[in-house]
């Protein structure tokens, strides 16, 4: 505590902190007040109200919503399951892995897979049924997406699950708790930190994917992020691209907001090991 | 240890097979012959020539590795300096302020980060391209360095710093001596995953590359809207290497430093 010395260390960081954290926010709230002349304007407000934006804010929540409640409902038991093995370490990196192989490398792998001469058509039609129309669609895009994901919220996750004392698991059992219900009042419960920064780290990215919607989805899901890439770099809209990003900012705090642990029942779970 | 049933079993690996199929099977198609991702007609190695023979390709892959260096240079530098400021903080409120604020770039969506940095940089007039890439990398990889330093920064106990001093060391001597060795791991951990953000970054670099400049994950983008080309599978073949080496390699340093940690 008496490193005063230490200050002068910050100063880069203080610099970073308000040239690359606080200047680009008000920046963008700046551009959102400005029409494509320079002016100030409350239009591009307005204009989010109106049924276009409204509509693609809605399916980009609905498609958010989606991509998170399918990867929750891989990723649990599959953190699950990892816990319970020897080498759980290893198995975790495993996991870990494909998250570290460049996102677009991903997305490409399933433009040949999901093709119309891809292996799963090639299984289609081996069953005997006509080929599928697979990419381009809303499942493929679903589906990528859920596949990326899927190690963000593994992760946090099995670390709850990790920690969770197994005692707590047997006492359960010991006192008449059926499986499920041991899973329902005990795991689920006490993981649920692990559920909520696992949601974060998928809700609020799934809000704004753009590369995958144009690569899986062919410009047929129109995503919060789709549509400020487009504004910025394709109609050179800043203004109204700025608008969304604000609004995208305001729905990523709310979220924060739902999804932050709670200190005080992190310790207290804590102390009970 | 309960054992898994057998359901459990083919869950999980079937987990684990939707995970790796599509990487395997980008990489198996690299050595295609034929020229698309569908039938497999002989070995080959020539769509892995055809990536070092295109010198376009070679000087974005050099571009790609000179601004993920750089940048994780500097996010390193800048972000152990922070840590180390940040723990001597004696303000609360200022502290907790300050970490909120370093966490605000790592929640923030890609999206987000690409187009304020673009409208930062055109107002202030850097040019995009390589400088304007440089900077958001090493930007956006600030806060994660300070993320992976601050832990062991708290671990550290002032008794090592006062006893330091107390023999007479001066503040540099316990900056480069005392603090700097005992956080090493932190540091390197940092570096590590900086770099793998800047390599991995599509969205942001995106954004604020000109038409000059472009990284690897762009131009893959522009090739695979492109369409299918198996080019961009020989890339992949190479970047899972790099990429699997980079990952041994990372967990082999923090594995022998917390042994070599440990034994002291």
């Amino acid at each position: 505590m008496r490193r005063k010395g230490n200050l002068f260390s910050l100063i880069p960081y203080y610099i970073w902190i308000l040239l690359f954290v606080i200047a680009p926010i008000l920046l963008v709230v700046y551009y959102s007040l400005l029409d494509l002349n320079g002016h100030f304007t409350l239009n591009n407000y307005t204009n989010f109200f109106t049924s276009v934006y409204l509509k693609m804010t809605l399916s980009s929540f609905w498609y958010a919503f989606l991509i998170t409640l399918f990867s929750l409902f891989v990723s649990y038991p599959a953190a699950y399951l990892i816990t319970k093995l020897k080498h759980k370490q290893l198995w975790l990196i495993l996991i870990i892995i494909p998250s570290w192989i460049n996102l677009l490398l991903k997305t490409y792998a399933f433009i040949g897979i999901f093709g119309n001469k891809g292996p799963i058509n090639a299984f289609v039609q081996a069953i005997g049924l006509p080929n599928q129309q697979i990419l381009f669609t809303d499942f493929a895009f679903v589906f990528v997406a859920v596949y990326i994901f899927i190690p963000f919220m593994i992760l946090p996750i099995f670390n709850a699950l990790d920690k969770l004392n197994p005692a707590l698991i047997d006492a359960a059992r010991d006192l008449g708790a059926s499986k499920f219900t041991t899973l329902r009042r005990i795991i689920i419960p006490l993981t649920m930190n692990g559920i909520k920064s696992g949601v974060q780290a998928v809700f609020i990215p799934s809000l704004s994917l753009f590369m995958i919607t144009r690569l899986i989805a062919g410009n047929r899901v129109i995503t919060l992020g789709t549509a400020i890439e487009e504004q910025f770099l394709v109609t050179q809209n800043w203004g109204m691209g700025s608008t969304i990003a604000v609004f995208l900012i305001i729905f990523m705090f709310i979220i924060m907001l739902f999804t932050g642990e709670k200190r005080k029942g992190a310790s207290r779970h804590g102390k009970t090991q | 240890m309960e054992k898994l049933s057998k359901k459990a079993k083919l869950y999980l690996s079937f987990v684990f097979v939707v995970l790796y199929a599509p990487i395997l099977f980008l990489v198996f198609y690299s050595f295609n012959s034929g020229d698309s991702m569908t039938n497999f007609k002989s070995f080959t190695f020539s769509h892995y020539s055809d990536v070092f023979n295109d010198s376009r390709l070679m000087v974005i892959l050099i571009n790609t590795i000179v601004v993920a260096l750089l940048s994780a240079l500097i996010s390193t530098i800048i972000g152990t300096l922070g840590s180390i400021g940040i723990v001597a903080i004696r303000n609360r409120k200022l502290r907790n302020m300050v970490l909120s604020l370093n966490n605000i770039l790592i929640v923030s969506p890609d999206v987000i980060i690409g187009a304020s940095f673009l409208i930062l940089f055109t107002m202030v007039g850097i040019k995009l391209g390589f400088a304007s890439v440089l900077l958001s990398h090493a930007a956006f990889s600030i806060p994660i360095v300070v993320l992976m330093v601050l832990p062991k920064l708290q671990e550290m106990s002032s008794s090592l710093i006062d006893a330091a001093l107390d023999l007479g060391a001066s503040r540099r001597d316990v900056l480069t001596r005392v603090i700097l060795p005992f956080i090493k791991p932190g540091i390197f951990a940092g570096f590590f995953m900086a770099l793998t953000y800047s390599l991995d970054d599509f969205a942001v670099t995106f954004f604020v590359t000109g038409n000059g400049f472009s990284t690897l994950s762009v131009e893959i983008y522009s090739m695979a809207r492109a369409g299918v080309s198996l080019t961009v599978n020989a890339i992949s073949g190479l970047v899972l290497f790099v990429t699997l080496i980079l990952v041994l390699g990372y967990y082999f340093i923090i594995n022998h430093q917390t042994r070599t940690g440990a034994h002291k």
